[in-house]
């Protein structure tokens, strides 16, 4: 069964189309990451998902749940960290679990194992009585993550979770949600951050002006985009980097220190070129890398390439 | 059994808003002197009896605490971050709104505990306790409702904004209805106008309840402000579900 299923969704607001006819599976157990700049339609997906705005058209099913005709069904298997949200900072940590947890029913003997379990977990025992005033944004958004779980949901929606957090809050957290998916939890995810998309996403899709423009394993990804395929070198001398992009199959060349970085569209032919050029000139290659595309890359060319005023 | 449980998950949201919202000493105080204070600002001098003062006296207190923070409490969750949240969790919108009624009934209904008692020790005798009670009951959640519904517009995340906007209701409330000149005083243009608010209802059963006099018979005060709480429930549950989105983006 899929975790998350979702077909033509649509979201307008006046003539203006946040959400454009989106349709994407995401199966039990997956982690799958959302990408996409900032107004692309992420965060409005993500509202329609959890039922707090009303899609236009189309429909989402959370494990089996419509979240139009059944929300609070899809709502009670769902645990959610939106983007802008806060624990109650007048309450103790320990209070705000109770309190999510007696929203989401479950019993108080139950509720109080999961919040004594949780808090452990994210090292925020010892401050459980302390109100959530007093928190750091890491503790803040740790808590939240509890409150998140207290349902010991089927499905995890985490909007931007490691945003703005200090290393170890945001190392904890990467570390829980790879614990939980491990146990069986599916992880819908969005962050701007493409190394932690690429460290734990099975599957990404990306999302632009309201559009998904990619949906792949993120090596898969990777490997689809050969125009972006580049190689980085350094010589013994001081070359100019004129002399490189004269090769017939470098499209740009970017100067990064004492290397080179070419961007080609055949790797086996540049480097024959990046041979014969160094004899020539009696030159010696003192590093030479092939790299592929990184997330970042793909990101950037495909939320780049529709819009207005650019190729 | 559905329904029931969205009740028991309101009950909790009502818990939520006392700890968060109403357990404040500023809030009681606020609750406790602001009635009393507008009392004695419109009759001193004027020459009252405690038994003339008690049906107003009640009807501000009950309709001061019941409505004092029931409106902030959507724009305050929304500045504050935790609506979302709170929207995103299995509980139904009117749920989550009956939670803040309820929360705005026990303040209202326990605060205005207080000045009954005062009155009580001072000699007013409250001989249809039955109906007095009944009918404190009845306002104090009619009361609430109108609260929730003056959150309603604009969806905003300032409550202060609210809060403004809710006073330029509530305060010609009190002055159409009866706190001050008994309906039957009134001119005819004046009446009219004093049968629009629900406060008007109350005052005139609390009249009733001490001295037997009222100016609209007993079940019609009842059913007006059953009417009332009806109608503010119904219409505020539509136009939250319908602005919440917007308070939220």
């Amino acid at each position: 069964m899929e975790a998350i299923e979702v077909s033509n969704l649509t979201k307008r607001y006046d003539s203006f189309t946040a959400v454009d006819s989106i349709s994407f599976k995401v199966e039990e157990g997956e982690i799958f990451g959302f990408l996409g700049p900032n107004g692309s339609g992420k965060s409005t997906t993500i509202r329609m998902l959890t039922g707090i705005i009303k899609p236009d058209k189309g429909t989402a099913v959370i494990m089996g749940h419509d979240i139009k005709k059944d929300a609070i069904r899809a709502k009670q298997v769902m645990g959610v960290v939106p983007e802008m949200s806060n624990a109650y900072v007048e309450l103790s940590a320990w209070n705000n679990l109770m309190l999510m947890g007696e929203l989401y029913g479950v019993p108080k003997k139950d509720r109080e194992e999961r919040a004594k379990k949780l808090l452990e977990q994210f090292g925020l025992y010892d401050r459980k009585e302390s109100p959530a005033r007093g928190f750091s944004k890491g503790m803040k958004q740790r808590l939240i993550l509890c409150m998140a779980l207290i349902n010991q949901p089927s499905v995890l929606i985490l909007d931007e979770p490691t945003s703005g957090l200090d290393v170890e809050s945001s190392r904890l957290i990467k570390d829980v949600i790879k614990e939980l998916n491990r146990a069986g939890t599916t992880i819908f995810l969005t962050t701007h951050n493409m190394e932690d998309a690429s460290q734990l996403c099975e599957r990404i899709a990306i999302i632009n002006r309201g559009v998904i423009a990619a949906i792949d394993r993120p090596e898969v990804l990777k490997r689809a985009s050969s125009s972006l395929q580049s190689i980085e070198l350094s010589f013994n001398r001081i070359v100019n980097a004129e002399d490189l992009s004269k090769f017939s199959c470098v499209k740009q060349v970017k100067k990064l220190g004492d290397k080179f970085r070419l961007y080609v569209d055949d790797v086996d032919l540049t480097m024959d070129c990046i041979m014969g050029y160094a004899r020539s000139h009696n030159l010696k290659i003192v590093a030479l890398n092939t790299l592929a595309p990184s997330l970042e890359d793909i990101f950037v060319s495909l939320t780049h390439k529709n819009k207005p005023g650019e190729d | 059994m559905y329904q029931l449980e969205q009740l028991q998950r309101s009950f909790v949201v009502a818990k939520k808003d006392v700890w968060i919202y109403y357990a404040k000493g500023p809030v009681m105080v606020f609750g406790l002197i602001f009635p009393l204070f507008l009392l004695i600002a419109f009759t001193i001098g004027r020459n009252m009896t405690v038994e003339e003062l008690f049906p107003g006296l009640m009807g501000m207190a009950i309709f001061f605490t019941s409505t004092a923070v029931g409106p902030a409490i959507l724009p305050w969750e929304a500045r504050s971050k935790t609506l979302e949240r709170l929207v995103s969790s299995p509980v139904e919108v009117w749920a989550l709104l009956m939670g803040d009624v309820f929360a705005s009934f026990v303040f209202g209904l326990l605060i205005s505990l207080i000045p009954l008692v005062v009155a009580v020790l001072m000699g007013v005798e409250v001989v249809h306790l039955l109906v007095f009670g009944l009918g404190m009951i009845l306002a104090t959640i009619c009361f609430a409702s109108l609260g929730i519904l003056l959150s309603v517009y604009p969806p905003t995340d300032v409550p202060a904004t609210v809060m403004m906007l809710s006073s330029l209701v509530r305060f010609p409330l009190v002055f159409i209805s009866g706190v001050f000149i008994p309906v039957e005083e009134m001119p005819t243009w004046a009446r009219t106008i004093a049968s629009a608010s629900p406060l008007t209802y109350f005052i005139d059963l609390a009249r009733y309840s001490t001295n037997g006099i009222s100016y609209y018979s007993l079940p019609t005060d009842l059913a007006v402000l059953a009417v009332f709480t009806l109608l503010f429930l119904v219409v505020s549950i539509k136009l939250h579900e319908r602005f919440l989105p917007q308070r939220l983006s």
